[in-house]
């Protein structure tokens, strides 16, 4: 409502997919546990695809607890996955088996990711990534995020359907293509 | 200012600078809430058109989320629709709910129209916001596009830029949401 920037921008604190320089920036503030980020995980996936090279692709957490329980512990769980460097490894196994986030589950993950299972165990007890788990979440807030999954295309909310790959994909190719105008 | 929604409404809405209506309703069944009651916080009054449709449900379900974020600033915050009291029990407790819904129920919408937030050809309030400081005056107010969830980011920057109470003013009513048999 007030313009719905990005706020802060991408930065190094940030969980990033693609080159740093692509004309195109998606974020999507998710919720591991929400439904329709679920939905939106293989059509991200499909958009990475059809335009490598040309998208960065960054995650922020943006759990909604007290709608979804196990939240909060799968957003941690990336996070500590992150810590070790695989963290859209875990973010996959997550999206991919959104039904089963026990804890139990989550150190499953970790088991097959081949993770230091003492230490993702020991950030998850210390909650070790809980405070930047919220910090994403308040960016989100002060973003303009309305729901999960919100979008945001070079910075701008994407009110946009995303439902649709063909129709996101496009949203995406004009923002390149305005973005390389913008800096040429 | 309050910010001009596209089909104009806004302007119906009371504005800021205004003292914000007194108004006494069911927080629950047996528990009724008086806005004074809660003088020396500021106030988010949040009127939305109706419990269980879908955007109103990310709405709350949102504000609930962003509490303690609201809290930092000593606000309280209250929902408001024309719904029942024990559909706003069920209501709170499917969403685990921990801000009170209060009941426009009878006369109904008798607040929203107060505020100037009722849509009568529908016969629910508007989705509007309203940020009041400590004092109980209007600092902000939002009419959103019906369909539309307005998210928090004006609310937090209207709480912003309220001036800082003590830090006693630190919210220390929290209404209780549960039913009750």
């Amino acid at each position: 409502m007030r313009g719905n920037q990005l706020t802060p921008p991408v930065s190094a604190k940030d969980h990033t997919a693609g080159p740093d320089d692509a004309p195109v920036t998606l974020v999507e503030y998710g919720d591991y546990e929400c439904p329709f980020c679920g939905r939106a995980h293989p059509v991200v996936k499909a958009v990475q695809r059809e335009l490598e090279g040309q998208l960065r692709f960054v995650f922020r957490n943006f759990p909604l607890a007290e709608a979804h329980p196990h939240a909060l512990l799968a957003a941690q769980a990336a996070e500590a996955a992150g810590a070790q460097g695989r963290f859209w490894e875990m973010h996959d196994k997550i999206f991919e088996n959104q039904e089963a986030l026990e804890l139990s589950d989550i150190v499953g993950y970790a088991q097959s990711l081949g993770l230091d299972i003492t230490q993702f165990q020991a950030d998850l007890e210390a909650g070790t990534f809980a405070k930047k788990v919220r910090e994403d979440f308040r960016s989100g807030v002060r973003s303009g995020v309305n729901g999960t999954p919100t979008f945001f295309i070079n910075g701008s909310r994407y009110d946009g359907s995303w439902a649709n790959v063909e129709s996101f994909i496009s949203a995406l190719r004009a923002a390149a293509h305005n973005g390389v105008e913008a800096s040429a | 200012m309050t910010e001009s929604d596209t089909d104009g409404r806004a302007a119906q809405l009371l504005p800021p600078g205004t003292q914000a209506p007194d108004f006494a309703l069911n927080a629950t069944p047996d528990q009724i809430l008086r806005l004074s009651e809660l003088r020396g916080h500021p106030v988010i009054l949040v009127f939305y058109p109706a419990d269980w449709s879908p955007v109103c449900g990310d709405q709350v379900g949102l504000y609930n989320e962003i509490l303690p974020e609201f809290r930092e600033y000593g606000a309280e915050i209250l929902g408001i629709s024309v719904d029942g009291v024990w559909c706003h029990a069920a209501f709170a407790k499917d969403r685990n709910l921990h801000f009170p819904l209060l009941a426009d129920f009878e006369p109904k919408g008798g607040v929203a129209r107060q505020y100037g937030a009722y849509r009568e050809e529908e016969g629910t309030s508007e989705r509007a916001l309203f940020v009041l400081d400590a004092d109980g005056i209007i600092r902000w107010s939002y009419c959103s596009p019906i369909a539309v969830n307005p998210g928090a980011d004006g609310i937090l920057t209207a709480l912003e830029s309220l001036p800082r109470k003590s830090a006693a003013a630190k919210g220390e009513f929290h209404a209780e949401t549960e039913a009750r048999p």
